[in-house]
Parts: structure tokens; sequence; C-alpha cells
């Protein structure tokens, strides 16, 4: 396919706003591809590595846009092009326009603190490589920050967080992707009623589908903090997770709390677990594939999320929430009798990281051994992360399938290509999907993956073989894509929907153990 | 810095949070369905788009 390789010089573009103008000069043009990226180093090393580099975007800088235009006719894609760059302009501050100065929007934080007027908190989602400058300016203006961007460095992450402890404020993140402060959504974030557990999270996928879950029991969530997946680290030393506990034990309004990590470091836990037996609130922790450790105290050990959000919905007295074997056995068995004796084993493509290492943990526990681009250990670490090999947990969200493309929650290109990978493969027994709503994530998932399941099964069927596809959706009935309709979607298209990351792991779990159970009979 | 009602990132609990988003434009449209108060920084890389000098500056508070 020829390319048509451009640059528009000197206009800054966040990577959502690209693929939208990208998806658009697609649908407008009738162009087979475009791909937009900022002039930065590890963009271009992207378009080499998918033989997309040219002479003419060499000299791009990082304040540029690259436009490279895929088709085999040169009239479409100078359409596409001319496309792109109309709609760039579109968005462009026009000169001469009717704005003044003061509608103009600010150029920096500064100017936005101080048209603001009050603000307490900066939200920064700039390139990994610039995230730290913006996090200090904010902080050295009295901010509080969230910081989504991740390709943040560990010595840059502690120099934010020395300069936040000098004066007394809160970082959450680098890599921090949800948080729920005073009822207002920051980052990935599901619309959740306002109640009495308090979170602290070092996953954010891992905090959303455990409020997500809350809010299904019937409960609330007061606030939600998000430290970001480096802070449980022995460098950071915990230090947004302590902060978090101690706001979350002074908050009135918080009666429990939740937290939910991957294992901190050795010295970080015990920080950790001495803090929250000092909090006279019941606290449930949940690091996933620690240890596991019995309940002393105030302090309620889980050993998934599902258990976490039902964990601390008892505690705040509600009913324990009921269990969901029976529907997962009626699944495994269903599933069991459709598929061929070749088809062994799991392909978990998540957009969560933390759903990624939840299935491995649950998969691990049964003997199911998975490879991963997020292995649990080196030694399972998949060769090539776009080739699946026996049991694999892929996490779409790492920096292999993201640099210079938004997060799969919000673009689900990747994972639909994946799914239709797979569905070639005779041995796939089944496939995992996680659908995350809410706030920041794609608008209408079901709308992209509907018709990607269909085509899957059907590539599966016209091969003689069926092709499960587990589902879960990560959401609640208040967020914007809606709940119900988005699994009503995903079900006519015959996914199989079940109530949470946990179930849609040991449901997989059980499909692969019993056919390895029937293959060893046979 | 810590006074006698403690850390500063206390008072993010005691009222109306509000916003100054830098990066994604679309997070403010949803704190603004929200009712938020967010004001947007229309970010570009400084420094020529260098990211060390970026730091750097930053260091100096500019």
């Amino acid at each position: 396919m020829a390319i048509q390789p451009s640059v528009k010089a000197n206009l800054y573009k966040d990577s959502v706003s690209l693929m939208r103008i990208s998806q658009i000069a697609i649908a407008r043009s009738g162009v087979q591809r475009v791909t937009l990226l900022m002039g930065t180093r590890s963009n271009k090393e992207f378009l080499q590595q998918a033989g997309l580099m040219s002479p003419v975007l060499e000299n791009a800088k990082p304040g540029d846009i690259m436009i490279v235009v895929q088709d085999d006719t040169s009239e479409k894609r100078e359409a596409a092009e001319r496309e792109i760059h109309s709609l760039i302009a579109g968005d462009e501050p026009k000169a001469g326009a009717t704005e003044s100065a003061m509608d103009a929007p600010p150029r920096s934080i500064a100017g936005g603190i101080a048209i603001a007027g009050h603000a307490d908190l900066a939200l920064i989602s700039v390139p990994g490589p610039y995230a730290a400058a913006e996090a200090l300016k904010a902080l050295r203006r009295g901010l509080n920050v969230l910081l989504f961007s991740d390709n943040v460095t560990i010595e840059q992450e502690q120099a934010i967080k020395r300069v936040a402890a000098q004066k007394g404020l809160l970082v959450m993140g680098p890599d921090c992707g949800t948080a729920i402060i005073n009822g207002v959504p920051l980052g990935f974030a599901n619309v959740v009623r306002r109640g009495v557990i308090g979170l602290v999270g070092a996953s954010g996928t891992g905090l959303q589908e455990v409020m997500c879950q809350i809010h299904r029991h019937g409960l609330g969530v007061s606030q939600a903090i998000g430290t970001g997946s480096h802070d449980v680290s022995s460098r950071v030393g915990g230090t947004t997770m302590l902060q978090g506990l101690a706001l979350l034990a002074a908050d009135e309004q918080t009666k429990v709390i939740a937290i939910v990590s991957k294992p901190p470091a050795p010295d970080v836990q015990q920080r950790v677990i001495e803090q929250a037996s000092m909090i006279g609130k019941p606290v449930v922790l949940c690091f996933l594939g620690g240890e596991v450790v019995a309940s002393t105290g105030n302090v309620h050990r889980a050993s998934s999320l599902e258990e976490t959000a039902k964990q601390a919905v008892s505690l705040a007295g509600a009913q324990q929430p009921g269990s969901d074997e029976k529907a997962v056995e009626e699944l495994v068995s269903r599933v069991c009798r459709s598929l061929a004796p070749s088809q062994r084993y799991l392909r978990g493509l998540y957009s969560g990281g933390t759903f990624c290492s939840e299935a491995q943990i649950i998969w691990l526990e049964a003997g199911v051994r998975a490879r991963s681009n997020a292995p649990l250990a080196d030694a399972d670490r998949l060769a090539d992360p776009e080739d699946s090999y026996g049991h694999t947990a892929i996490d779409l969200g790492s920096d292999e399938f993201t640099v210079g493309r938004p997060h799969p929650m919000i673009d689900y290109g990747v994972r639909v290509d994946r799914l239709l990978k797979e569905a070639n493969d005779p041995t796939v027994a089944c496939v995992v999907l996680d659908v995350v709503l809410g706030y920041g994530s794609h608008a209408n998932p079901a709308e992209i993956l509907a018709p990607a399941i269909r085509q899957a099964k059907a590539t599966a069927k016209a091969k003689g073989r069926e092709l499960p596809v587990i589902c879960f959706v990560c959401g609640t009935a208040e967020d914007p894509q809606s709940f119900e309709t988005q699994k009503t979607m995903l079900a006519a298209a015959g996914a199989e929907l079940v109530g949470s990351s946990t179930a849609a792991a040991r449901s997989a779990q059980a499909i692969a153990s019993r056919m390895a159970a029937s293959q060893a009979v046979a | 810095m810590t006074d006698q009602n403690g850390p500063q990132y206390q008072r993010l609990l005691a009222g109306k949070v509000e916003v100054v988003n830098v990066g994604l434009e679309g997070f403010v449209k949803d704190l603004h369905d929200c009712g938020i108060g967010v004001v947007h920084v229309d970010w570009k890389p400084s420094a020529g788009g260098d990211p060390q000098m970026a730091a750097l500056l930053a260091k100096l508070g500019v």
C-alpha cells in the first residue's frame, strides 16, 4: 500500500484528538489508513518499526504533527490529506477571530490558575517526557496533582513527591488512571453514588471495578484516591498510598476503607499495614497476587477485586452479596460442550492492566499458567506481545501497544485486530474481554466490539468451531455509555456476559481446566 | 506545608474541587458535564519540544 507522508508544523494535538481527526478523515475520504502522530522520538521509532517512516518526517519536532496516509490510489490519498489539514485547521484559533484576548485559553498552568480563581487540583495528561515538568509547575503554585501521564521515570516521581511532601500537597500518579475526589470524577472514572466506602489504589482499573461493584451492591464511595502503579515500590515508598490512608482516616464521611494494589515492596507493605491497623475504621486490604495472610483486628484481607467489594460492602453494614458460582458453572458446562478437543487455550485481551494480572493469578492458582506481556514472573513473558502462545493474557494498555495512540479503553482498534487474529487459532478455547465504561472511556464500546465479536465467531464457525467470548462490563447504570445497553448489544453479538472481572477469570480458568482434563481422559 | 490544620492536601476534601486541566481536552467536557469548575490549558511542548530543557525550565519556575 503506497504511503503519503507530510508534516503540519507548530501545532500540538493530544493523541485522542488525533485519533478523532484520523477517523473522520478515513470516513470522509474512504482512504485505507491514516496515522497522525506528534513528532516525538518514540513516535518516529514506532513509524520506523511499522515501515511508515520517510525522509519528509525525519525533521519533524515534538510540536509538529506527522501525517501518514496509506492507500493504493493517489486521488484518495490526496483527498485524505486535504481533509486532515482542513480538520486540523478547523481546530486552530483563527487569525482575527472575534474572541478577545481574555477569552483565549491560557497557555500555561499559571494562566489557568489565574482564570480559575480557586483551583486546587491540576489534572495533567501531557506526554510522559513533559509530565514531570508540568507537575512541578502545578505543585509550586500550590495545586494538588493528578498525574494521568505514564512514562515518567522513578527519579522524576521521587522528585515530584518530594516537592509535594514539602508543600503538604497530594500527587496521585504518575500513571494514575482514576480518582474520585469529593464526588468529582477524574481521569477514567465511573459514575458511582456517594457513600461511606473510601478507596485507595495503585491500580486504576482495579479501583474502577471495585467502585462499580460497590455501587451495584447498593452502596457508595466517599473518595477514591489513585496512587499510580509505581507508588508502592521501595524507591517511592508508598508516599501517596500512606497519604491517601491518612486522608480517608480523617474523612468523616468514610466509614470503611479498601486498598487495592499489586503487592507493595515488603518495606512499603509493612508501613501500609501498620498505618492501616492504627485507623479506627475497618480496612480491607487487597494486594492482588500477594501472600494470603489472615485478617487481624480492623484489617481484613481480600484476594480478588470481587471479594474486596463484597467485604467492604459487608463491613459497611449491608448484606453480604450472594455468590455467582451457579451461573459460572452453567456457563462453563455449556461452553465446554461446544468446544472441539483441540480448543484448549485461554486468550485474555484486556484494556485494564489489573484485570490482566488478576486473571493470571486466578488461572495460576488452578495450575493454568499463562504467558503475558505483563507476566507475574519474568519467565512467563511472551517472546512477542503480538503473538499469543498457549494460555495468554495481554495487557493492551501497556507501552508497546500505546505508543502514539490512545489507551485501548478509548481506541478499540488494536483489540479488535487481536480478537480477529485469535479467531483464526484452532487451539483457542475462549477469549476474555473487559469493557470499561465511565468518563474518559469510549463513548459506545459495544458499537465497535459487537460487530468484531460477530465477525470473530463467524470466522471460527466457518472453520467448524465455536469461539466463546466471555465479557464483563466494568460500569454502572449511571455511566454515560448506559450499562444495560452495552450489555444488551454485546449479548446480542453472542458474548457470554459475567458480572465481574473475577467471575470472568474464574469462568475461563474452569473452561481451561475442564478441557485439559477431558484431553487427559481421552 | 503543614499548619495547625494538618497538611494542605486535607483541604481537598473540605470543599468543592476546581480543576486546571493540562493535556487531554476530553476530560474538560466530562468535568463540565458534572458541573465542575475547570479551566483547560492550551498546552504544547515548551523549549522547542526538548523534554530535558522543559524540565530545566520547570525547575526555574518558568
